[in-house]
């Protein structure tokens, strides 16, 4: 009992500093967030209105915030089907297959995940400049270009911030995918090869279900990632524009903050909030499998 | 066992608290030690306020000062603030940033105010419209009266006229100044005289001359106009809107009175907007980020684009970039809207403002008066800062001669900026007024969009007015 006791306090105090730093940086300022959320203030101000929900009715009136959201919401999809396929296709090429020079498309790959987002907006804004861009420049080889493709004008600019993102996000999931399915036992591909499995029957028949708890996890990472990294692409390649057309749901709360009004973009930390937790709920839910064993 | 979870949990609550509890008196400390200098400024005066310092006051006094580093540098900040301590002998403690609204934003919102903030309106990050929104700016009304340290005139003499009576100092109408005018800048439409005296095209006086231009420039596949972002627009379209209608239009304009954008002269400027946009280079839209906007600027240096609404600082902003050959700055004023008319050219100028909050005020507003005198507008020209004082275009040089003259060769200048509103959600200025501009551009929307837009953001934002 004596012993058992000693063991507890141990491990009170070891799990304690954390626990209290985890509560006082983590929970309190979400805690602030909602309530903040129910008051109308600006940043500096010393004084607040309670106002209900008035913030959030005013929000989903909001035109500019719907089109954010579509905007992430878009975001959220579209970046992760390509990256996900990608991240998959490029895992089982670099862990099944004997290619040359593996270990240098591993690393080139993972290349754009160590690069800070301002580098790559920097990089990205050479690939799209209209004249004489990159892309341009390689498109310009085909059809004539006295009329430029304004990547990042209004109707292109989601586009290009989702081949940017795509581009960035590659690598590291790349690189989870390969490690789960480098522990895959070669036994199980070689006995599906006797039975006269192909490469794709192999990979959607044992790849696929044994690599499943990975998948599921990044799935969530997906989600919270690109909402995220979202807002960091908005703000160093397109700063919103342009007139609003990138805009999305983070950077929409941070230009609200700006123009004074923290309470509401403290409601639209709530709406976020809920949506990628419910999302990301829903994900799990739906992709929920018996965990096989190998 | 359950016991000892209660008991586990206890513990956890006591360390939080305690923890929490060496945070507030860490505050505590903290505002005591802030407010210690004043009271000792106090009880110096009362004892030995002698009549030959007239600073004796402020003995011991150490004020802090909190100034945006922009295209001039900080340098400039800092002679200045050694400058004000030898003449006064207040102590300051300088904060110079890029990005000053993330260095001192935190500790303002944690109640720790600076006693000088030196940062305009207009930025991103909005922090001094907060400040006005919110109503907590000092009143330096009387600043203007003060000697300036160190000379025997008053600041008022000093200034030169118009530039305290704008909405930009008086941000609530009632005749009563929150922010002191400081380092202005005359804005216009930049161009490169090198291309115009080679083409034998000369610069126009009225938009009619302007479209004329441009018809003859995409003969040769130069497009008329670009523009750097289009928070550029604000200085041009005060500009417009002052030449289209003179300074009783502007002033309804920028007050949103009702009907205001149904008026013949808002028709003017709405026009020569959409025709500008129809003679903008095309791919200017997809430059107007913070990010690319330099290449829009690329434009005009590389003779793509001829006008750009900018500022002085554009000479030194684009300084280290590549040219056209026979590239030189050159600057109009506006055309005017019909021949005969005038022209305007906006003035466009910084703030420095004492936080309401801000616990040595006098000593600030002293500091203030000081950034008038002769000693301070000369280290701040040096690094091309133009104080609005009297008699500061003499004293020019270089490109700065030729861009401060503008006024002395018939331009007007106009002044003020859109009335103060309570925070509107999704409704902001630039947002509402000028990025459209970039949908003009590009096709996205019409003209009537446009106007529609702008007539509802102004509703709501009359409804607003402070």
């Amino acid at each position: 009992m004596r012993k058992n006791r000693g063991r507890s306090l141990f491990l009170l105090l070891c799990v304690g500093p954390a626990a209290i730093l985890f509560f006082i940086f983590m929970i309190l300022p979400t805690l602030n967030v909602f309530r903040m959320s129910l008051f109308q203030r600006g940043a500096y101000s010393p004084t607040e209105t309670f106002v209900g929900l008035q913030n959030f009715r005013q929000l989903f009136a909001d035109a500019n915030f719907i089109r954010s959201m579509q905007n992430m919401i878009l975001l959220v999809v579209i970046v992760t089907i390509f990256t996900f396929g990608f991240a998959l296709i490029f895992a089982a090429i670099l862990t099944r297959e004997k290619i040359k020079g593996q270990n240098f498309f591993r690393v080139v790959f993972y290349i754009p995940n160590i690069l800070s987002v301002v580098v790559i907006a920097g990089i990205f804004s050479a690939i799209y400049k209209p004249e004489n861009g990159m892309l341009n420049s390689i498109i310009g080889l085909f059809r004539d270009m006295t009329n430029p493709i304004l990547w990042k004008g209004e109707s292109l600019v989601m586009v290009s911030l989702i081949m940017a993102m795509i581009w960035q996000a590659v690598g590291y999931y790349m690189v989870m995918y390969m490690a789960s399915m480098s522990s895959v036992p070669q036994s199980l591909y070689e006995s599906a090869g006797l039975d006269g499995a192909g490469r794709l029957t192999q990979f959607f028949q044992i790849t696929i279900p044994l690599i499943w708890t990975n998948i599921r996890t990044t799935l969530t990472f997906f989600i919270i990632s690109t909402i995220n990294m979202a807002f960091l692409f908005v703000k160093a390649m397109t700063s919103g524009g342009p007139n609003g057309a990138s805009e999305v749901a983070l950077s929409y709360m941070y230009g609200q903050k700006d123009a004074g009004l923290y309470g509401y973009s403290m409601a639209i930390g709530v709406v976020i909030f809920l949506f990628s937790f419910a999302l990301s709920a829903l994900v799990n839910r739906a992709t929920e499998r018996e965990p096989l064993e190998f | 066992m359950k016991l000892k979870r209660a008991l586990a949990l206890m513990l956890a609550g006591v360390m939080v608290t305690a923890s929490l509890a060496g945070c507030g008196g860490g505050a505590d400390t903290g505002s005591g030690d802030t407010a210690a200098p004043e009271t000792n400024a106090e009880e110096t005066a009362d004892t030995d306020a002698s009549a030959d310092d007239p600073y004796a006051a402020y003995a011991g006094t150490t004020i802090s000062v909190a100034a945006i580093e922009t295209a001039y540098g900080s340098d400039m900040w800092t002679k200045v603030c050694e400058a004000f301590t030898a003449e006064t002998g207040i102590e300051v403690q300088l904060t110079t940033d890029k990005n000053l609204e993330d260095v001192i934003g935190p500790s303002m919102q944690g109640g720790e105010y600076p006693d000088v903030v030196h940062l305009a309106t207009g930025r991103e990050a909005g922090l001094t419209e907060q400040f006005i929104k919110d109503n907590l700016i000092a009143d330096i009304t009387d600043v203007l009266s003060m000697t300036v340290p160190g000379e025997d005139v008053k600041v008022s003499d000093k200034i030169a006229g118009g530039f305290t009576e704008t909405s930009l100092t008086n941000p609530y109408n009632d005749g009563k100044t929150y922010l002191a005018p400081m380092f202005y800048s005359p804005c216009g439409l930049f161009y490169n005289a090198g291309l115009l005296e080679e083409k034998g095209w000369t610069v126009p006086t009225t938009w009619d001359e302007m479209w004329e231009l441009g018809d003859k420039a995409a003969e040769e596949g130069i497009s008329l106009f670009t523009y750097p972002t289009t928070g550029y627009f604000d200085a041009f379209f005060y500009a417009l809107m002052y030449s289209a209608g003179g300074p009783e239009f502007f002033e309804a304009a920028t007050h949103y009175e009702e009907g205001v954008w149904d008026t013949e002269e808002a028709k003017t400027c709405f026009d020569i907007v959409t025709k500008l946009a129809s003679y903008t280079n095309p791919v200017t839209p997809a430059q107007a980020n913070d990010q690319d906007f330099t290449q829009n600027q690329q434009l005009v240096l590389d003779n793509k684009a001829i006008f750009m609404p900018n500022g002085t600082w554009i000479v030194g902003e684009m300084a280290e970039a590549p040219r056209a050959d026979g590239f030189e700055w050159g600057m109009t004023a506006l055309p005017a809207v019909s021949e005969g008319g005038d022209q305007y050219s906006y003035t466009w100028f910084e703030q420095c403002w004492v936080p309401a909050g801000a616990t040595n005020q006098d000593a600030a507003k002293l500091f203030i008066s000081f950034l008038y005198s002769d000693t301070a507008c000369q280290l701040f020209a040096e690094a091309g800062a133009v104080q609005p004082v009297l008699g500061i275009s003499d004293t020019l040089t270089g490109d700065n001669q030729l861009f401060y003259s503008i006024y002395d060769n018939g331009a007007k200048a106009a002044m003020g900026n859109f009335a103060a509103f309570n925070a509107i959600p999704g409704i902001e200025v630039r947002k509402s007024f000028f990025d459209p501009v970039n949908s003009l551009v590009s096709g996205g929307i019409t003209e009537q969009d446009w106007i529609d837009g702008v007539k509802a953001a102004s509703d709501q934002m009359r409804a607003n007015l402070k």
